[in-house]
């Protein structure tokens, strides 16, 4: 199932010995009745490759280097930087001396990490409570969260009933209502039900509660699912926009970054402090290339996600597969 | 730790503790000499027996039940009680009267809605979006899988793999972000064109007639990646004998492509194009509302934001929300109406049978 033991690298062992002789030249790994492809083929794909490379990777050095470049260098190139000519930290200095987006970056961080930590336990607990296979009432209510997944009261009703909580321009507006994600549960459940079902079984033979079972045996053997399941969600905090436009419009003194990036970069308004004609702001007398300041913001949105992704990309296949096929 | 997993399980059948009020062997497979199901043997009645089966169970699973309950009352404050809402749609809603003190109006607000040319232009703009957006995009991560399966280096694939899989992360205000730094209008692409003569460069973040392009792209360069992973499982699944029979038989690359790989990826490809269908009307939310102000309401207005613009924006709530609750339930007949088509197929859909 995994798609790192693809097919190709499958070997034949009966066909070895007859191939020798052109063996040498072949790529080891290639299975012996695939045909060597053509030097067109083989350009096109690494052409192929390299294309989708340079699509995702050049947009974002190419924001990277503009939020450390100075404001000549931004004016040599017209726009947005490609190659380095003054290279500046001072983008990043303005962001953390405070202001505007150095508070949205710490309001975001904390909004993930809160966010983040309700969800595992909401999630954690419900799909244990839920994985065991002839449990009181576990059917309906597994039914009960389902139904949320393909009907829900939409927008509106949302908006006032999290209103009359008193929620309106309140952080856990942006919290509650998307702390569960019934779909999150389901994998887990599935990883619970499957994987560590034999164990759990076993405990419970020998007495073991509910809680102690969950504790020192699940959590334990479900590290992979439990990371995977922890970047979705954080990823869903961190990335989130609407619901600060929905809950939290106007008071910009605590938008979080996501909503900073798109006042401010996506639609272009000018940033607070920086004055009406948008001249850019500035750390004690030095001016702040705008360009710079906005491709920064840009790049805080995306740094945490590459901090996280390689520490967990590995487990991906797992938790999509489950997703996709038991889901 | 090790004591309890390897606690000894033989002796308890399927491995779940004896139920107090459980005739032994309740739970084996009809060997009990054909008298017919526990229930029914023994003189006693049954109805004492099953309720104390319904109390020992209630009894045994009350952590657990114990546990659910925070999602189930995160579940019922953010998602049914607005469900429980929607009545709005047949009120016409005042904020100060609130949901129990509205007047009540029945099918008014629908009636206007379907006589409102701006909702139809959303039903049909979403179709249209969603259509093209479908057809341009669907077959991008099958190539991709192919492709990256025919990569013989390990490493080189799990790098590709991890870098085409990333901009999934993104959020849509930074994808939306990159594209106009990219492509709008003193963008690098602009830049590029003006300084080397062009006077008129295309303005391909804001012009309205290709906007249904520019949405497909945005869509590829962040999802296909990410949906690509399940196709090179698919594709890890096809058995390498099948193409070692086919190579020997004579058959090319080609002939192995649409004889055995693409077969090979029929069902997960019908999959989820049942499932993109179920949710035809409701995609990409942000990413138009986001693009609104751009590219304007001719070709940037779906229904989602329809909804949201005449009930937040406009204050109409009871307005929104009837557009709201006709979204939800042509959404719902969708679901089921794909997950039949599945069933046709001979696939799981969703759901089973």
């Amino acid at each position: 199932m995994h798609p790192n033991m693809a097919t190709t690298t499958q070997t034949i062992p009966g066909g070895q010995a007859a191939q020798t002789a052109r063996a040498r030249r072949r790529n080891p790994k290639r299975p012996i009745w695939q045909e060597q492809p053509s030097p067109a083929g083989q350009g096109a794909k690494s052409g192929a490759i390299v294309v989708m490379l340079l699509l995702i990777a050049f947009p974002l050095y190419s924001v990277a280097l503009t939020s450390f470049s100075t404001q000549a260098s931004i004016n040599i190139a017209g726009g947005l930087v490609v190659w380095p000519h003054g290279l500046t930290l001072n983008a990043y200095r303005l962001i953390i001396s405070g202001g505007v987006v150095g508070r949205a970056l710490m309001i975001s961080l904390a909004i993930t990490a809160v966010g983040t930590a309700i969800s595992m336990v909401v999630t954690i607990l419900a799909a244990y409570g839920l994985s065991r296979q002839d449990s009181f009432g576990h059917r309906t209510i597994l039914w009960i969260m389902m139904i949320t997944m393909f009907f829900n009261g939409g927008i509106i009703p949302l908006f006032l009933v999290v209103s009359a909580l008193g929620g309106y321009d309140q952080y856990w507006a942006l919290i509650l209502p998307s702390a569960v994600s019934v779909f999150n549960i389901i994998v887990m459940r599935a990883f619970f039900a499957s994987t560590a079902a034999e164990v759990i079984e076993s405990a419970r033979v020998d007495g073991a509660g509910d809680w102690a079972i969950l504790r020192r045996i699940v959590l334990p053997m479900s590290k992979p699912v439990i990371a995977v399941i922890a970047l979705f969600y954080a990823v869903g905090y961190w990335n989130s926009w609407f619901n600060i436009l929905l809950f939290m419009p106007s008071d910009s003194v605590r938008w979080p970054l996501q909503m900073v990036m798109y006042n401010y970069v996506t639609e272009g308004m000018a940033m607070p402090g920086s004055g009406t004609s948008g001249v850019g702001q500035y750390l004690g007398n030095q001016q702040i290339a705008p360009l710079s300041l906005q491709m920064a913001v840009v790049a805080l949105t995306v740094l945490p996600v590459l901090i996280v992704y390689p520490f967990v990309q590995k487990h991906f296949t797992k938790g999509v597969l489950l997703g996709a096929i038991k889901g | 730790m090790s004591a309890i997993t390897k606690g000894d399980r033989s002796g308890s059948g399927s491995g779940r503790e004896p139920l107090p009020g459980r005739p032994p062997g309740a739970l084996g497979s009809g060997t009990g000499a054909g008298t017919g199901p526990w229930w029914r043997r023994g003189g006693r009645p049954a109805a004492p027996r099953r309720t104390l089966r319904w109390r020992a169970r209630l009894r045994r699973d009350k952590a657990l039940l114990l546990m659910t309950l925070p999602a189930v009352a995160l579940l019922a404050v953010f998602g049914y009680a607005p469900m429980l809402g929607l009545v709005m749609a047949f009120q016409s809603y005042d904020l100060y009267e609130g949901f129990f003190h509205s007047p009540w109006v029945g099918l008014a607000n629908f009636q206007q809605l379907f006589s409102d040319p701006g909702f139809w232009h959303a039903f049909t703009n979403t179709l249209v979006l969603f259509s093209v957006q479908l057809a341009l995009f669907f077959p991008v991560p099958i190539a991709l899988a192919i492709l990256l399966d025919s990569l013989l280096s390990r490493r080189l694939r799990s790098f590709v793999q991890s870098v085409v899989t990333l901009p999934h992360f993104f959020s849509m205000v930074m994808v939306v972000t990159i594209f106009n730094e990219m492509l709008g209008g003193s963008g690098l692409l602009d830049t590029f064109l003006r300084s080397h003569g062009v006077r008129n460069p295309p303005s391909i973040m804001t012009d309205p007639a290709t906007f249904k392009f520019l949405i497909s792209g945005q869509l590829i360069w962040k999802e296909a990646g990410w949906s690509m992973i399940v196709f090179l499982a698919a594709l890890a699944a096809i058995s390498p004998s099948l193409y070692e029979a086919a190579a020997v038989d004579g058959a090319g690359w080609w002939s192995r492509l649409w004889h055995i790989t693409l077969p090979g990826l029929k069902p997960i490809t019908i999959l989820l194009l049942i499932l993109q269908l179920g949710y035809a009307l409701t995609f990409g939310f942000e990413q138009m509302l986001i693009q609104l102000p751009a590219v304007g309401p001719g070709a940037g207005q779906v229904l989602t934001t329809f909804s949201y613009e005449n009930g937040i924006v406009n204050g109409d709530f009871s307005y929104g929300a009837a557009a709201g609750l006709f979204l939800g339930v042509t959404s719902v007949i969708l679901i089921l109406a794909a997950n039949k088509v599945a069933h046709l197929f001979g696939e799981a859909g969703l759901y089973r049978k």
